[in-house]
């Protein structure tokens, strides 16, 4: 195509570069007394917004009564890479369930 | 909270609230009266919801398309009540006065019909006509008529929203670079000469007297509000000429026919199509 093709229409006219809005994880609350969950992540310019864009993209079906957004940068997580060392451990110490132990004698309401 | 209540994030409950197909169940009947303002009403948030939705794909980021999607969907919602009440007092549905009627039956006050400009444009009117529906549907809560009076208790929660939506862009947009300031005080502009219209008492709503809102009644809470958040965006208070009316008496501009042409296509072209 030439040059000469028209531009389509944009909102974004002028020739401001578009900066990429950071990257907000959103917590959502089904209801009193249950603790807030992970429901995703959305992009807004500030926290302020995150808050009003997690209301329009994660509660539209009535899902919520709080929600909550932190910023991605901040959430420090575990590396995918050392599963193994992180998470493989507690197979096999199943000493660490209640269950494993058998019940003393006389021992009521345990 | 609803029977059975919801335990996930991704549990779909849907909320106790008035539906058009609730209004259209109830046998009601409006007056004449009634009816020609509920389709007053109806037609605002009708045309907006269009001129909105023309965002959709095309808004700054997807965040923001879903967002001016949810509030035309609300609008919608309002238009859906406003125009199958008014439709009881003629055997007519909503889709018969949505799809069938011509521009010169449409009563739209002419903010609703301007073409869409830029996102400042945009967020512009959606500032005025939310801050003006705020207040008359907090009025119209207290009609005497109790369909309009529960079709407004409704909508008045989601147009809270709306506002707050309008005004958190204002101050972003008025309060944040040159160029954003530029365009929202350029926006305000462009929309200011059709603010009067919205307020303008009529025979209609002198005869409806207690079932309708006085819009001039409005007028002074608006003002607060809109001095309040331009205040808060660094922007200023437009003095420009405002613009001739008659939305409510079926003069229209030019740019309505193309809304109604694009809107009305499909259900014309193909009578009682559903899907």
């Amino acid at each position: 195509m030439t040059d000469t093709t028209p531009a389509a229409p944009s909102p974004q006219q002028g020739d401001a570069p578009q900066e990429l809005w950071p990257l907000w994880e959103v917590f959502v609350r089904a209801s009193r007394g249950l603790s807030h969950v992970h429901a995703g992540s959305l992009h807004a310019p500030d926290a302020t917004m995150a808050v009003r864009n997690a209301r329009d993209l994660y509660t539209r079906r009535n899902e919520g009564v709080s929600v909550w957004v932190v910023p991605a940068d901040a959430i420090t997580t575990s590396d995918p890479d050392a599963k193994g060392a992180f998470f493989e451990s507690p197979k096999g110490k199943t000493y660490r369930h209640a269950t494993y132990y058998t019940k003393s004698e006389g021992v009521k309401h345990l | 909270m609803t029977a059975g209540g919801f335990d996930s994030a991704t549990r779909i409950s849907v909320g106790q609230a008035l539906t058009a197909e609730d209004i259209a169940a109830a046998g009601l009947h409006a007056d004449e009266d009634v009816a020609r303002y509920a389709t007053r009403l109806g037609d605002d948030a009708l045309i907006l919801s269009q001129r909105l939705s023309w965002w959709i794909s095309r808004a700054p980021e997807l965040e923001e398309d879903i967002a001016l999607g949810n509030i035309a969907l609300d609008l919608l919602g309002h238009a859906r009540s406003l125009l199958t009440y008014a439709g009881t007092a003629g055997g007519k549905t909503e889709d018969d006065l949505a799809y069938f009627r011509d521009e010169d039956d449409f009563t739209c006050v002419h903010l609703v019909q301007l073409d869409p400009g830029d996102f400042g444009h945009t967020i512009a009117r959606q500032l005025v006509y939310s801050l003006y529906a705020y207040e008359l549907y907090t009025a119209l809560s207290h009609s005497d008529d109790p369909t309009l009076a529960a079709i407004a208790q409704k909508a008045v929660k989601e147009v809270e929203y709306h506002v707050d939506h309008a005004w958190q862009w204002a101050m972003r947009l008025g309060d944040g670079t040159e160029e954003s300031h530029r365009r929202m005080q350029a926006g305000l502009d462009q929309v200011w000469p059709f603010v009067d219209e919205l307020f303008e008492d009529d025979d209609l709503t002198d005869r409806l007297k207690g079932v309708a809102v006085q819009p001039s009644s409005l007028r002074p809470a608006f003002d607060d509000a809109i001095r309040r958040v331009l205040a808060e965006s660094t922007l200023e208070l437009p003095s420009v000429p405002q613009a001739r009316t008659g939305g409510r008496r079926g003069e229209h501009r030019e740019s309505l026919g193309f809304v109604l042409a694009e809107m009305q296509s499909l259900a014309r072209m193909h009578p009682g199509a559903s899907w």
